[in-house]
């Protein structure tokens, strides 16, 4: 596009896009795109923490910018060039549907650094990252299949692209190894982030018998649902959303950017950055599993607490065979373990799954 | 003792007024809260206000305001017609996209062809897909005496998950290694809504919404259907007199309202939002009716207002980024705007009287 030359030249000229220390700032700015409310208690709130982190660690030597509540699309393209206008040296996106923006914001200015989160797409100056999220949720599987008691375990998940797909099958993998008899019945939200639709969609799996909830969106709103039902298990997502434990919430998957956040910038201060692509697990931390409360059996915590020593040191991966894709067809082998490639673009279930993938 | 007395005829000088009253009492109460919330308040106020349009980066800000205003005043010109006329679309959100699922389909169904007749096509079926999504609740009405309000807004979460569906299903991107939403239109020459002259944000959706104002505003004052719209808003029965079918004036203004819609819709996803996604919408429908009572149902009013509410929306990211301010706050700030402008209306028809009232 044009718009690109003038722009990158404008930018140019005016000495804005000219590194970390052109326009004379003596911080390195960094910036932040939120898809939801850094109140939210899950996804966006884990993010500003990481933010926050970032702020502590590196003092002086940063200052960090964010907006909330971007829209994927125009506006989100908008923010991005509004930040690398003002100066920002390193801008985080944080949501998947800021992909395309991402690279195309990121063409326009050459020496600005983008990180994009849970994305596939890389440029000189794009970096993804994103989290093993799956790894949590074969711990939480394994809680789930020994908790439950009505065999019927309740999902919410948020959009049908492979990262979580790849959370419902590790999560039901592990609930069907310890309770053959388990049932997973899973509601399509199509959100991030939606307090009302969350809640409707927690209320309905309960009324369908589900004693045990788990969620891939981002507010607390199905804990708030299970509570008021009374006998529902759930796990914090995202955040540890300790504020409704021991019970409901009997554990959470936490994601823990701060690391990540810290590193990416000290290297754009040290001139070191270069564009990656990190896909980090338990192992490395960015990854958490919260508090196992009390509420769990001490022999259940104690086999998950195991299960997490074993993800963490790589004696165990979450997708190993022998496994079968829902239509029969072989998929791993015994004690064969899944490639990077098929997880990232996983568009299938695992066997005992029902229903179907919405396509 | 105060109280309010209904003046015998509108005041003209509030009707014009108001809007200037509102804007500035936004200023007053935002900046308190700006202030309540330890930020500035006229930097607050400055930075929403001024820095997308004379700051150091308005070269950027102004072209955006184009392209964020532009949908908001081809709906709200759509939707201030059957406004005037007590035909109440609500459903603007839902024939938006509409209008981009079928002129998006329309596109998708050619690549990689490439001809300069693709984005004409796509532009009728924008209009099309709209138009056909607004005659649902329209015949209903004339039909069945269904309310509009109800089915037009409903037709919207309908529309949503068709959007879904599509973005998952028919129009999702087979390189799109499974993630969903369809082709990127900004890399399809044929089907792209480019910028006429680069960086000046005048894309086809700016040039639309203009002919739509002037066309609006030709309609109104000189039209005999324009004469139709407005007596029959003011004064039904009068307007039943005057030989006006209120049927095919329902098919009319909702008509015309979805085909608007629609083709913001088409014009957004071939241009600045360039693909279909889950996510597409953005609520440019819901925003639309406040644009129109913002502008007083008005054609060159409903311009203002447009860029009004860019302008809130773009300097209040702006404000986000540099101030810190919360998108909540910002938020509040854009709905002061409407109540105060709804809550000052009342002027328009009642006058303030100090004393005692007279018949008690």
């Amino acid at each position: 596009m044009k718009l690109t030359t003038l722009l990158a030249s404008a930018a140019v000229a005016l000495g804005l896009a000219g590194g970390a220390y052109a326009d004379g700032h003596e911080k390195t700015k960094v910036g932040f795109v939120f898809v939801g409310p850094i109140g939210d208690g899950g996804w966006t709130y884990e993010h500003n923490k990481g933010r926050l982190a970032v702020e502590e660690a590196l003092g002086d030597a940063v200052e960090t910018v964010y907006v909330e509540n971007v829209a994927e699309g125009p506006d989100s393209e908008r923010v991005m060039t509004q930040m690398a206008l003002d100066g920002a040296d390193l801008i985080f996106t944080t949501s998947f549907g800021y992909m395309d923006p991402t690279i195309n914001i990121a063409a326009k200015f050459p020496d600005v650094k983008f990180e994009h989160a849970t994305g596939y797409k890389r440029a000189d100056n794009v970096s993804t990252y994103s989290a093993r999220f799956y790894e949590g949720r074969a711990i939480q599987g394994h809680i789930a299949g020994k908790m439950t008691k009505s065999n019927i375990i309740g999902y919410i998940a948020s959009y049908p692209i492979p990262e979580v797909i790849r959370g419902i099958n590790a999560a039901y993998i592990h609930a069907a190894k310890v309770n053959p008899d388990v049932e997973f019945k899973i509601i399509w939200a199509y959100t991030w982030f939606d307090p009302a639709k969350e809640a409707d969609a927690a209320r309905a799996l309960i009324e369908q018998g589900a004693d045990v909830v788990l969620q891939h969106t981002d507010s607390t709103a199905p804990q708030a649902a299970a509570q008021e039902a009374g006998n529902v298990v759930t796990f914090g997502q995202a955040s540890d959303m300790g504020q409704y434990a021991p019970f409901p919430r009997v554990s959470s998957i936490i994601d823990d950017w701060a690391p990540y956040y810290i590193a990416r910038t000290k290297a754009v201060i040290d001139g070191t950055w270069e564009s990656t692509d990190t896909w980090d697990g338990i192992g490395p931390g960015m990854v958490g599993i919260g508090e196992i409360s009390d509420a769990v059996p001490a022999d259940v915590k104690e086999e998950a607490l195991a299960m997490k020593a074993a993800i963490a040191d790589g004696s165990y991966h979450p997708f190993t065979g022998p496994l079968k894709k829902q239509d029969g067809s072989d998929w791993l082998a015994d004690g064969e373990v899944a490639d990077d490639g098929t997880l990232a673009g996983m568009n299938f279930y695992v066997e005992g799954l029902t229903g179907e993938i919405p396509q | 003792m105060i109280w309010l007395e209904k003046r015998p005829q509108p005041s003209r000088f509030f009707a014009y007024v108001t809007p200037l009253l509102a804007v500035f009492a936004t200023f007053l109460f935002g900046g308190l809260l700006f202030a309540a919330l330890g930020k500035d308040p006229v930097q607050s106020i400055v930075t929403i206000f001024w820095e997308p349009l004379f700051g150091e980066f308005a070269f950027y800000y102004r072209p955006q305001l184009l392209i964020k205003g532009a949908p908001l005043v081809l709906i709200a010109i759509g939707l201030s017609l059957g406004f005037k006329a007590g035909v109440w679309n609500i459903g603007a959100e839902g024939q938006y996209i509409m209008g981009a699922l079928f002129g998006a389909g329309m596109g998708l169904a050619f690549y990689p062809a490439e001809s300069v007749l693709i984005f004409p096509a796509m532009v009728l079926a924008g209009a099309f897909g709209g138009w056909i999504w607004a005659m649902i609740p329209a015949l209903l009405k004339v039909r069945f005496g269904t309310n509009e309000i109800l089915v037009s807004l409903m037709l919207v979460y309908v529309a949503e998950q068709l959007l879904a569906s599509m973005s998952l299903g028919l129009l999702k991107n087979p390189e799109g290694f499974g993630f969903p939403g369809s082709r990127n239109l900004q890399q399809y020459d044929s089907a792209h809504n480019a910028e006429i002259i680069a960086g000046s944000g005048m894309h086809w959706g700016v040039v639309a919404a203009l002919i739509a104002v002037i066309f609006a505003y030709v309609l109104l004052t000189r039209h005999r259907l324009g004469f139709a719209v407005r007596v029959t808003g003011e004064a039904p029965r009068a307007a039943r007199f005057a030989g006006v079918n209120p049927g095919r004036l329902v098919l009319f203004c909702l008509g015309t309202s979805g085909m608007l819609a629609g083709l913001a819709g088409l014009f957004e996803v071939a241009g600045p939002a360039g693909q279909v996604s889950i996510d597409f919408n953005v609520g440019y429908g819901f925003t639309a009716i406040i644009v129109a009572f913002l502008g007083r149902l008005h054609p060159v009013g409903i311009v203002l207002a447009g860029l009004l509410m860019a302008l809130t929306y773009i300097g209040g990211d702006i404000a986000q980024s540099q101030l810190g301010l919360p998108a909540a706050a910002i938020q509040v700030f854009q709905g002061m705007l409407l109540f105060f402008l709804l809550a000052l209306d009342l002027f328009t028809n009642y006058r303030l009287r100090f004393g005692r009232a007279e018949t008690v």
